[in-house]
Formats: structure tokens, C-alpha cells, sequence
């Protein structure tokens, strides 16, 4: 495994079926070493089938994936968990085990992976990684259904970040979140990786998170990634869906608040 | 390779200076937490320039450090710094569990919980029971909210389904109460009376209250299971506001299928129990078929069967109240599903012996013996 790989994750020729539905048919995608990469795509697209099957969750029917150099499919399990020890998963719903309190969620990776850490530690990783996330100092000792959806998300991102991942793999972090939690989530992520050299692998709909925070952004769309590059890039080409993706009413409101906030900075 | 985290404590008289090396990550952090709670005595300066990598558990050791031995930390990169800022604005008091509760408190508050629990359960079945009548009520006002399909539906997964399992578990019972009973009874020589064991405990009790703890077990838990997962996905909150009656369209069908269901399993298990005690008897006592049913038709008198078909519907309904209802009452987590469909089983089984009882003194008295 080189950490230092340009390239963190390399997916070639991603074959995704379920049944006689395709979702994806030959997905190539590259993820730099340390950028942020938004994944947008219509409803159905596949982008967190696509996820799913980097992580390990889903196995292809064809194509390779690589993580740091190393390929993922067919691991023997002891071999796919080090590397697995290298990346945080957030998922939609934050999927925090409803048995835990938060603070022991945060705590499952550590004592998996790290038994030998003693309780006072833990206790402290899991207390600061709860005040970085943003919760409040009580949450600790909350179980998940006291929880409202962005405390749920915040969590969720605090186990995700437990074991300090190199890789962070969020889906769809922002929905559901008021505007200024959204954007206090999308500094976090900013920070953390600017702070952790944190690789990000972003699926969203939100497009003041792909403005504010992405370095580059993949489209998927006609079961394969059409293009990806910043979003100015992509604006250049000539595909009706882009087009109608950041040209769209949406598209020109989040414009029109990154160039209103340009300004104000100026 | 980066080097597991490791330290030097050096002093020149007058600075006594901790120096570290390797990787301050998890992954390389080894004993150095033990270690360094290990120091002794005061530290002056923290040098952090020979270390490779930082992560936020090796900025929090160094930030804690710095914190308890209000140590300079000297040598540390710009993005070490960064990070140690992070780590030092994260740092507040935060609480990790619920406050510990006196233990007699605690005793008298589950207690007094469980007793709680016990009587708004007993109140919800109540109010539960009332909820079905109003909607049954609902129902035969406006036939057309009836809802065929669901209802056949749930016919075939509580019935038809259940004849494999129904089916085996009653010959292989009929063929252990035969040997028991000839095993006995041949002590008195009277092996031939096995019949009138096998018939008349078949039709009156065990045809039925087996029948009912299998159904209990395959279709009570799956109701629970069933509306207890709906419950958490909202589907049921659902249904409200579109203006589905969650009892018409859940309960309603379940309810249908184990009154109707109940008699039919029951019916068949008797015979099939039958069937298993006769060819034991053919096999093993030498009675041929033809005899063991002219022997059935004369034991058995016709109230016997009347006994066992009217306790199925009851056992049926039962065991589909219990079922929905628990189902109904999860709420919060997935564990909860687990525990009511464990619940609804164990109370739908209780309940169904609890009232065979009362049928018991009951058809005595009134002289069905």
C-alpha cells in the first residue's frame, strides 16, 4: 500500500447489475490523493451503488478497484480489513448502531482495531472527536433515536473520523440539514481534510457544497462517469444534463450566492 | 516505513525535554499513551521535530501533555500546529455516560417501571382490542374499504404455508403419544384402548394447542415483526396521514387470517395426528386401519371435535392480537423489534394455554366430557 499514490482510488470498468437493470456498465473514475471529489448524478444513477462497491459492500460482476495501488476485490479478509482501518464511511441515514450511545459508536472502531487502548483514552478521543463534529458537550451519552437527523449526521461522521481515516467516503452528508448546519458541515470537511490530508469522496445533490468544497466533480449519468473535472470544466462541455444540472434554477441561485459571497470578501 | 512513536527525556539542568520521534498516528502509537502517562516530575518543552506524522490522536496526547505540564511544544510543523489548534479547540468537557444511579433507587425505579409498563400494556391491549371492533365496525359500513387481497394474502402465509410444518410436527406427535400410550397401557393389557388415547386427546386438546403455539411461533412473530419494522420506517405514521387506517389495512387481515386459519390448521392436525398414532397402532400393535377407524368413529363422541373447533378461532385471534400488537408497540430502535416479536410469542402462547384452562372447566361444566 503507498499512501503517497497520486491516485487513491482508481476504479476501472465497474459493471454494477441488479438483475436485468444495469447501473453501471464500465465505470472508469479516478480519485486523487487529497482532493475532494463530488459525485452528482439523477436519482437512480447508481452513485451509492458506486460507493458500495469501492468500499467492499457490493462486489462488482466486472471491473477492478484499487485503493492506494492495492486492489480490492477478491481480499482476503484479513488483508482488506488494513486497509478498511484507512477510510471512514458516513452513510445517508448516519447508520449509528441504535444499541450505542454516541459515544460508544464512536468508540466501536477504536476497540475493534486498537484493543489495546485504555478507557480514559478512548474516552477522550471519543470527546473531542464529538466536539469537532459539532454536537453539543451532552451528546455523549445519547443513544441514536434521541438524536435529531443532523446530530445523527454529525455522529455519524465522528465514528466515520475515529480511527483519523486517510480516506472519507460521505453520502450525501448535507441533506436533510438546515442551511447553516450544511455549511458548518461543509467547513468541517474543508478543515479536516485540509488539516488530516483527508481524500474525499462526496456524493451530493447539494450544489453549495459542490461550489464551496469540491475540488472536482464526477458526473455520473448513462451508467457510466461522463466527465469529471472542476466545475468550470465541466460547464465547458456540451452535455444536456450538465448543462441543465448547473444551469438550472438551482444551479444559477448557488452561483449567485458563491459570487454574492466573493464580493462581500472583496 | 514510519517508525512506532517513541520519546527521549532528556534535562540540561535547568529544561527537562521530552523528544519525540516516529509517527504520532493510531496506527503507530503502540505503549507511548501508557508510557507517557508513566512521566514523572515536570516537563518543560515538547520537541516535536523529528516526528514523521501527526493524526488528531497524537495532537491530543501532545495537546494533553502540553496542557497538564504547561510545556512549551517547540519544532512542530505548520501543519502539526494546525492540528494541535484543532484538537485544543475541540477540547471541552463532554459527557461520555449517563449518571450512575444509587442501586436501591434504581431497584424501586424498575419496579416501579415494569409495573407501569405492565398495566398501560394491559390498557393499550384494551384499547387495541376497541381500535379492531371500531374498524370492523368501519369495515361492514363501507364493505368496499375491505381489503380482499391483503386478507388472501395473509390466508396463504398463515395457512397454506404452514401445512408442511403443521403436518410433520402432528404425525410425528400422534406417533409418540401411540408408543407412549401402548408402552402403558400394555402394563394394564390394555393396549387397544391406545385408540381412545390418541382420538379423544387429539380432538379435544393437543390438536389445537399444538397447532397454536406452531402458529404462535411462525405467524404471531412475524406479525410483530412485520408491523414493528413498519413502524420504525414510518410507513405506519404513513398510512395515517394519507388516511389508511393502519388497523383496517394491517391488523384487520392478520386478524381474518388467524380466526379463519386457526380452525382449518387445527382440523388438519387432528387427522394427520391420527394418521400418525394409526399406523403406529397398524405397524406396532397390529390393529389394521380399517379397525382403528371404526375404533375412532365409536370413542370419539362428536362433542370432542365441537370442543377442539371452537377453541381454534379464539387461540387464532389471540395469537394475531398479541402479534399486531406488539408490533405496534416498537418504537425507537431496530432492538426493539426484537424484543416485542419476542414478546408477542411468549405472551400469545401464555395467553392461549391461560384460556385453554378456562375452556376446559368450562366444557366439563356444561357436561361436554
Amino acid at each position: 500500500m503507498n499512501l503517497n499514490d497520486p491516485i487513491a482510488i482508481r476504479v476501472r470498468g465497474i459493471v454494477n447489475r441488479f438483475g436485468a437493470q444495469t447501473v453501471h456498465d464500465g465505470v472508469d473514475l479516478d480519485v486523487r490523493n487529497g482532493e475532494i471529489l463530488g459525485v452528482v448524478g439523477g436519482s437512480g444513477t447508481g452513485k451509492s451503488v458506486l460507493m458500495r462497491s469501492i468500499i467492499g459492500l457490493k462486489t462488482p460482476e466486472a471491473g477492478e478497484v484499487e485503493i492506494f495501488g492495492e486492489s480490492m476485490l477478491n481480499r482476503e479478509e484479513d488483508e482488506a480489513l488494513a486497509i478498511r482501518k484507512r477510510w471512514g464511511v458516513l452513510f445517508q441515514g448516519g447508520a449509528l448502531f441504535s444499541t450505542l450511545t454516541v459515544a460508544e459508536n464512536v468508540q466501536v472502531p477504536l476497540r475493534e482495531f486498537y484493543p489495546e487502548l485504555d478507557q480514559d483514552l478512548l474516552d477522550e478521543i471519543a470527546a473531542y472527536k464529538v466536539v469537532i463534529t459539532g454536537l453539543p458537550a451532552d451528546a455523549g451519552p445519547k443513544y441514536p433515536s434521541e438524536l435529531s437527523g443532523g446530530m445523527k449526521k454529525r455522529a455519524g461522521l465522528a465514528r466515520a473520523l475515529a480511527l483519523d481515516p486517510l480516506l472519507l467516503f460521505l453520502d450525501e452528508p448535507t441533506a436533510g440539514l438546515d442551511p447553516i448546519g450544511a455549511a458548518a458541515f461543509d467547513e468541517l470537511t474543508l478543515s479536516l481534510k485540509k488539516t488530516l490530508g483527508l481524500t474525499v469522496f462526496l456524493i451530493t445533490h447539494d450544489l453549495d457544497t459542490l461550489y464551496a468544497i469540491c475540488d472536482r466533480v464526477a458526473v455520473l449519468a448513462d451508467k457510466k462517469v461522463i466527465a469529471v473535472g472542476t466545475i468550470d470544466e465541466l460547464l465547458a462541455l456540451d452535455h444536456p444534463w450538465i448543462q441543465e444540472y448547473f444551469n438550472g434554477p438551482r444551479g444559477r441561485a448557488a452561483t449567485a450566492a458563491i459570487d454574492r459571497k466573493v464580493k462581500i470578501e472583496a | 516505513m514510519i517508525e512506532f512513536a517513541n520519546f527521549t527525556d532528556t534535562s540540561d539542568g535547568k529544561n527537562r525535554r521530552l523528544s519525540f520521534s516516529g509517527g504520532l498516528t493510531l496506527a503507530r502509537m503502540g505503549d507511548l499513551p501508557k508510557r507517557l502517562s508513566a512521566v514523572e516530575g515536570a516537563v518543560n518543552q515538547i520537541d516535536l521535530s523529528e516526528v514523521d506524522r501527526v493524526d488528531t490522536v497524537g495532537a491530543w496526547l501532545i495537546y494533553r501533555l502540553g496542557k497538564d505540564q504547561n510545556a512549551i511544544i517547540c519544532g512542530a510543523s505548520d501543519d502539526t500546529r494546525h492540528l494541535i489548534g484543532q484538537v485544543a479547540k475541540a477540547d471541552e468537557p463532554v459527557k461520555m455516560r449517563p449518571e450512575p444511579l444509587n442501586p436501591v433507587l434504581r431497584v424501586l425505579q424498575e419496579v416501579g417501571d415494569s409495573t407501569t409498563t405492565a398495566m398501560q400494556t394491559l390498557y393499550g391491549l384494551l384499547g387495541f382490542f376497541g381500535a379492531i371492533l371500531i374498524a370492523i365496525a368501519g369495515v361492514m359500513r363501507h364493505p368496499s374499504r375491505f381489503r380482499v387481497n391483503a386478507v388472501i394474502q395473509r390466508f396463504e402465509l398463515v395457512g397454506v404455508k404452514a401445512l408442511g410444518i403443521v403436518g410433520l410436527m402432528s404425525f410425528l406427535i400422534g406417533i409418540v403419544i401411540a408408543q407412549q400410550g401402548a408402552v402403558q397401557l400394555s402394563q394394564f393389557g390394555a393396549e387397544s384402548l391406545t385408540v381412545n388415547l390418541i382420538g379423544r386427546i387429539t380432538t379435544r386438546e393437543l390438536g389445537v394447542l399444538m397447532t397454536a403455539i406452531m402458529v404462535a411461533g411462525r405467524s404471531g412473530s412475524a406479525f410483530a415483526a412485520q408491523i414493528g419494522t413498519m413502524k420504525l420506517n414510518e410507513e405506519i405514521d404513513a398510512m395515517r396521514t394519507i388516511g389508511v387506517s393502519p388497523i383496517e389495512a394491517l391488523v384487520l387481515p392478520r386478524l381474518l387470517a388467524g380466526i379463519l386459519m386457526m380452525p382449518l390448521l387445527a382440523f388438519y392436525a387432528m387427522i394427520v395426528t391420527m394418521l400418525g398414532g394409526g399406523i403406529f397402532c397398524w405397524l406396532s400393535l397390529d390393529i389394521p386401519p380399517i379397525t382403528y377407524v371404526q375404533l375412532l368413529r365409536e370413542v370419539i363422541p362428536m362433542t370432542d371435535l365441537a370442543v377442539g373447533m371452537t377453541k381454534a378461532p379464539v387461540f387464532g385471534a389471540i395469537i394475531a392480537i398479541t402479534g399486531c400488537f406488539q408490533g405496534m408497540l416498537v418504537e425507537g430502535n431496530a432492538e426493539e423489534v426484537g424484543l416485542k416479536t419476542t414478546a408477542a410469542v411468549v405472551q400469545a402462547i401464555f395467553l392461549v394455554i391461560v384460556l385453554d384452562a378456562f375452556f376446559a372447566v368450562f366444557f366439563t361444566w356444561i357436561g361436554w366430557v
